[in-house]
């Protein structure tokens, strides 16, 4: 059973108050966004270690640039939507390709803020940094994870991007719980399949691992926290020992952590049952966070009959054809059969 | 810091002469695994930030700047504009930020040749009256010709012009300066020149160099 813990975006200015009240050179910048940062107490408790920039993210990302080039250690910290896409430039070129090591906040990042609507969703952010070069990119799951993320980059010496949502988030991770960047942690260990998830669906495919084990398939759960570099090993391993993969992701099926995982296995060799679970390439539905979680299948049923089905069709292709050929060989044949 | 970074050749050749590498490393300009880049990076000694797209260095000067102020330290910063890249907006949304923060250690310096790549900038896109513009986003403005050395480095050793103020040197220019065939002529923004172009250049700046000596 999982705890229910605080929003992460809470943990991340707790932590980051307690860096900078012992570290003069760290620094918050913000876009008209402490309030939504949770930094209104940061900001009152340290005036001098905040600049507020107004509503001008990429101002926030050159200004930071030249802030951290001068030694300051940036968080800049602006609701993932905008500093993502408008600052995206800045990011690109005064950040990544400078290696001035701002530490990019996104607030309220994927479907955060629900029913505000697309304007404020971000669901682009990995497919857009994961083609920039020179940019870690991290999205923890629960209150430790991002606990230990703020403290990890706190001394970087390279631009980084943080994805922080804004629910109060179940902890996924128990007293013993190590973190390290750049390598998935085991969150449930399992046979049957794996479920490689990210930032807030993490909790959520727990939970669908939770259901399915009532039903006896036992499933591995990684929190896949850091996007990039991706612990391909994990994936591999995931693939090798348990057969079967569902990445969830609260981000466009596009170019996010599911793509990245399909990439490994498909240049690894091993071609196994894989489904990626996230945003699809439609107008979104209206809605809460959780509302539209559960309408795209990002929830412990969704995922738990996606998971039966493709397990299923794995077991049908098994038994139906001994050889077991790939899909798309079966297609490419229906293809040419019929034209 | 040069946000005008198309103009990394003058940028280069500066920091040769100042000693900051061997000038025989310029002839590797825009050569295969060169780091003399078509625009500037941080991989050239003497370059503090990789510039090239328009619009990114006034940001970046100015969290320099602030930088300073938040520490006390004394170190000034200046950054070099083209006004065509004015036509960016980002430059305005730090100039708010350096008036707000009263960055009186930054001097921005415009380069107000008239031209950019299409033609002149007040048929493009006016930014006239630019002066008055700057006065209104908070800065302390000083009008000159920016072809005269002797009035730059006036303007550069009395700053702050006025305490508590970014500090703005907007330079008139003539670009091309100095060769006839080049000078205010649109299509040079961005041209290599002929065999005998070069030599005539040459020519014509070598004569002027004998004139100041």
């Amino acid at each position: 059973m999982t705890e229910l813990g605080r929003p992460n975006l809470e943990v991340f200015a707790d932590t980051v108050l307690e860096l900078a009240s012992q570290d003069r050179d760290v620094l918050v910048v913000t876009s008209d966004s402490r309030g939504s940062g949770k930094l209104t107490h940061y900001g009152e408790t340290l005036p001098d270690q905040i600049v507020e920039l107004g509503i001008a993210e990429q101002n926030v990302v050159g200004i930071s640039a030249g802030l951290a080039s001068a030694g300051k250690k940036v968080f800049a910290a602006s609701p993932a939507c905008f500093i993502t896409a408008r600052g995206f430039e800045q990011i690109k070129n005064d950040v990544a390709y400078s290696d001035q090591p701002v530490r990019i906040v996104g607030i309220s990042a994927g479907v955060s803020y629900g029913a505000l609507g697309t304007t404020h969703h971000s669901l682009h952010d990995f497919a857009a940094l994961r083609a920039v070069n020179n940019i870690t990119i991290i999205a923890p799951a629960d209150n430790f994870e991002t606990r230990e993320t703020i403290r990890a980059i706190h001394n970087t010496d390279h631009p980084v991007y943080v994805r922080l949502g804004k629910a109060a988030i179940p902890q996924v991770h128990g007293a013993g719980s190590t973190f390290t960047i750049g390598k998935a942690a085991l969150i449930r260990e399992g046979r049957d399949l794996s479920f490689i998830a990210c930032g807030e669906t993490v909790p959520v495919a727990l939970a669908a691992a939770e259901l399915l084990a009532g039903q006896g398939i036992e499933c591995r759960v990684l929190s896949m926290h850091t996007i990039r570099p991706l612990d391909e090993q994990a994936v591999r391993q995931a693939a090798r020992d348990t057969g079967a993969i569902i990445t969830v992701e609260e981000h466009s099926i596009f170019g996010g952590l599911g793509e990245a995982c399909a990439a490994v296995l498909m240049q690894a060799g091993p071609v196994v049952p894989f489904k990626i679970v996230g945003f699809p390439d439609e107008h979104m539905v209206n809605g809460s966070q959780k509302e539209l979680f559960n309408h795209y299948g990002i929830s412990p049923d969704g995922l738990a009959a996606t998971a039966c089905q493709l397990l299923g069709n794995a077991h049908q292709a098994a038994h139906t054809d001994t050889k077991q050929p790939l899909a798309w060989i079966s297609a490419a044949a229906e293809m040419t059969a019929s034209a | 810091m040069q946000s005008k970074g198309h103009s990394a050749e003058v940028l280069y050749t500066v920091l040769a002469d100042r000693g900051f590498f061997p000038k025989e490393e310029l002839d590797t300009l825009g050569k295969f695994r060169s780091h003399f880049i078509g625009h500037p990076t941080r991989s050239v000694p003497g370059v503090e930030q990789n510039t090239g797209a328009l619009g990114h260095g006034l940001a970046v000067a100015v969290g320099m700047a602030l930088a300073a102020k938040l520490d006390g330290r004394s170190y000034r910063v200046y950054t070099l504009l083209g006004d065509g890249e004015l036509d960016e907006g980002s430059n305005w949304e730090a100039s708010l930020a350096a008036a707000h923060y009263k960055l009186d250690n930054l001097t921005v310096i415009v380069d107000r040749n008239g031209l950019q790549i299409t033609g002149p900038t007040e048929n493009v896109n006016p930014l006239e009256p630019l002066a008055d513009k700057f006065r209104a986003f908070g800065y302390a403005v000083r009008e000159l010709d920016g072809n005269d050395t002797q009035a730059l480095m006036d303007a550069f050793s009395s700053t702050p012009f006025e305490a508590g103020k970014p500090n703005l040197v907007l330079a008139h220019t003539v670009k091309g300066k100095g060769v006839s065939f080049i000078e205010n002529v649109v299509k040079w923004h961005h041209r290599v020149p002929t065999d005998e172009e070069y030599a005539s250049a040459r020519y014509e700046l070598n004569q002027a160099r004998a004139q100041l000596n």
